[in-house]
């Protein structure tokens, strides 16, 4: 098992006909399951032609109608990203995921808060995507470096995310899924709400988590692991040299008014029980020992 | 993006929000004559930089007649003003606000963001005004009242009065006060602001409620719908080789260590500089290539690198996913024949067709130190830097 996305998902790429959405469409049917998985793309008034083999539509609920897709993966430029999150949402697919960088805080602010009430699950924006090794990937992420196994992994950001999975698969330890929450300030899925869900996966032993400064998104999920996480974490916070102030590439990773940081960060994970590493080169070892208590 | 009091203000204007009549200038005599024009009896000179703190540094002076505004003005205009926010090296003062005094009766606080944790903007005011908000929330966090605001609705009139009274504004100026947040808030949405904050916010000894400062800041991903915003962009204020990095698609943040790093992807970048820490070094910069890393790129990252006297050594650290190592390799080796390196240079690929890539390196015959993890790299970095 595993989880958001498997062998059974139907994919739609919202923005198919673009350079990114194509290219990367591309590669994610060429890994395990993604020629069946992804069945459909859309893009307002391309409807009818073909891309990459997938038959294109105007709107994702044409799209839903006709291939019964039930995740999403967008590609969309910034100033429409939110408006197409927005069309999946009201299409009712079951998981959107948003690669888009770059998209106005407002727009987000606008779009979570007409998700109230739904039930479709947001990935993103600004992140690598989801894989669920040898299944199926959808993102940008090089699924190569990528091994079946059992430890889950969570992030915010997207390299880094591959510089863990590099040291898990290199020590022979697979991955269940991993999912990338994005580096936007206001998104989908926290850290804490992957965290339960790698939780109640019967095919995850343990998880890796790369948190960044800015926000509270781990502090909250370290409260939430010391009451209820039955298995191991292991945890990375990435800017303990940022500097105040400054925006560190990714619209949410800013020390704001002293808070944020990440000593902060890994005072509150540790105190949860995960095991914290300072070292990056050693995210893996470290996940390694823990499966191994 | 930042800009500057004045340029607040007059935003702030148009939305309604009342705010001291006031003029920029940018020369001793334009102070002078804007405040005669202004007229009154009490003026303010306040310096005009992007860093708060700008009282404390001797940045903002009051004057009683205009002898002393011109005598101010004089003082302040070319200083290097230093606050808590500048760093030590300050900031060199090139404009000047001339306000109008206001008879201040009570200082209090009103700010707004995003609550990332809500996901809304979150509307903050307090009766401690004129004091850091930061140090407010530390000591005494229950005199902060906060409003979590209804995007759809936006921030109502029961809302913004409900503020105000709880922050000790007098009940015959809660309309006008509630009224004042209303448009501030409104001011925040329209222009897409990340930040905006009225520290003080002023009752005055004749019974008007005034947004004495101001500072906004915008959300840059939103800057393609605000070209007036734009045109406020003051670049002297902003680091000259930051702005440079961003002509070539690089994210660039210059700090004070030796050891310069060219890294893909945001969080892997920080790691990076964190890893440099913990071997003993310290970085140089932050910087983010993207996802692409072409030649013309990684040239300009490492000019920019060099043009730092303290860089000692620099670190490349990428791991290649969609773009291959091999590809970047050889962009790094054209941009090393293109610049004059003059530090040692430790490059640690990963990823697509890395076993390519560290062989193009290899017989570039370009001097590179070559690393396998980052820790290697790190280890690496620093005793290069060292001189070992």
């Amino acid at each position: 098992m595993s989880i958001l996305v498997n062998k059974d998902s139907r994919v739609v790429t919202q923005g198919i006909t673009g350079k990114t959405g194509m290219f990367h469409t591309h590669h994610s049917i060429e890994y395990a399951n993604g020629k069946q998985c992804y069945v459909a793309g859309v893009t307002p008034k391309k409807g009818g032609q073909v891309v990459e083999g997938v038959p294109v539509y105007d709107t994702v609920a044409e799209a839903k109608a006709e291939t019964g897709c039930n995740v999403s993966v967008i590609y969309v430029p910034p100033p429409f990203a939110a408006a197409a999150i927005d069309e999946a949402v009201e299409a009712g697919i079951e998981v959107v995921i948003c690669i888009t960088e770059g998209i106005p805080v407002k727009d987000m602010i606008l779009t979570r808060d007409r998700m109230q009430g739904s039930s479709t699950i947001l990935v993103g924006p600004n992140c690598p995507g989801v894989i669920t090794p040898e299944e199926l990937k959808i993102g940008i992420m090089p699924g190569y470096i990528h091994q079946q196994g059992r430890v889950g992994v969570v992030s915010r950001s997207g390299t880094l995310t591959y510089e863990v999975v590099d040291q898990l698969s290199k020590l022979g330890l697979g991955q269940s899924t991993c999912v990338g929450t994005g580096g936007d300030p206001v998104n989908g899925l926290k850290h804490l709400d992957v965290m339960k869900m790698f939780n109640d996966d019967p095919d995850t032993d343990g998880v890796v988590m790369c948190g960044e400064i800015g926000g509270t998104d781990e502090e909250a999920c370290a409260e939430w692991i010391a009451d209820n996480m039955t298995k191991p974490v292991v945890g990375f916070i990435a800017g303990v040299t940022a500097p105040p102030g400054k925006r560190m590439g990714h619209a949410g990773a800013i020390i704001a008014g002293g808070k944020g940081t990440a000593d902060e960060k890994i005072a509150a994970l540790e105190a949860a029980g995960v095991s914290v590493t300072r070292n990056p080169s050693d995210m893996g070892k470290l996940m390694q020992q823990a499966l191994q208590k | 993006m930042k800009i500057h009091e004045y340029q607040g203000k007059d935003i702030l204007r148009d939305y309604g929000v009342a705010v001291p009549d006031g003029k920029a200038c940018f020369s001793v005599d334009e102070a002078v004559a804007a405040a005669e024009s202004l007229g009154g009896e009490k003026w303010v000179v306040k310096a005009q930089i992007h860093a708060g703190g700008r009282g404390k540094g001797g940045g903002v002076k009051l004057a009683d007649s205009l002898d002393e505004v011109r005598a101010h003005a004089n003082e302040i205009l070319g200083m290097t003003l230093v606050t808590h926010q500048t760093g030590p090296e300050g900031r060199e003062v090139k404009r000047l606000l001339v306000e109008q005094g206001a008879p201040i009766k009570d200082e209090l606080y009103v700010g707004l963001v995003v609550d990332r944790s809500t996901q809304r903007v979150t509307v903050m005011a307090s009766s401690e005004g004129g004091t850091e908000i930061e140090t407010v929330a530390e000591e005494t966090p229950e005199l902060i009242h906060k409003v979590s605001v209804d995007p759809k609705t936006g921030l109502t009139e029961v809302e913004a009065e409900g503020l105000a009274n709880k922050i000790g504004i007098p009940d015959e100026l809660v309309g006008e006060a509630g009224k004042l947040m209303r448009a501030l808030y409104q001011a925040y949405w329209d222009k897409d602001a990340s930040l905006a904050e009225i520290n003080p916010l002023i009752v005055t000894e004749d019974g008007r409620v005034m947004a004495l400062d101001a500072k906004l800041n915008f959300d840059e991903s939103a800057m393609y719908r605000h070209p007036e915003l734009e045109e406020l962009r003051d670049l002297d204020e902003e680091d000259v080789d930051e702005i440079e990095a961003s002509k070539f698609g690089l994210n660039y943040i210059s700090l004070d260590g030796t050891i310069g790093c060219l890294v893909n992807g945001a969080g892997l970048a920080m790691a990076t500089m964190d890893i440099i820490k913990l071997y003993g070094a310290s970085p140089a910069n932050f910087l983010d290539v993207g996802g692409g890393a072409t030649t013309e790129q990684v040239t300009e990252a490492f000019k920019i690198m060099l043009k730092n006297s303290n860089l000692k050594a620099i670190l490349v650290n990428i791991f290649g996913g969609i773009m291959r190592c091999d590809v970047i390799a050889e962009g790094l080796v054209n941009a090393a024949r293109e610049v004059d390196l003059s530090v040692p240079l430790v490059v640690r690929l990963e990823g697509t067709n890395v076993e390519k890539g560290r062989q193009i390196l290899a017989d570039s015959g370009i001097s590179v130190i070559s690393a396998t993890t980052m820790a290697d790299a790190a280890e690496k970095v620093a005793a290069a830097a060292a001189g070992v």
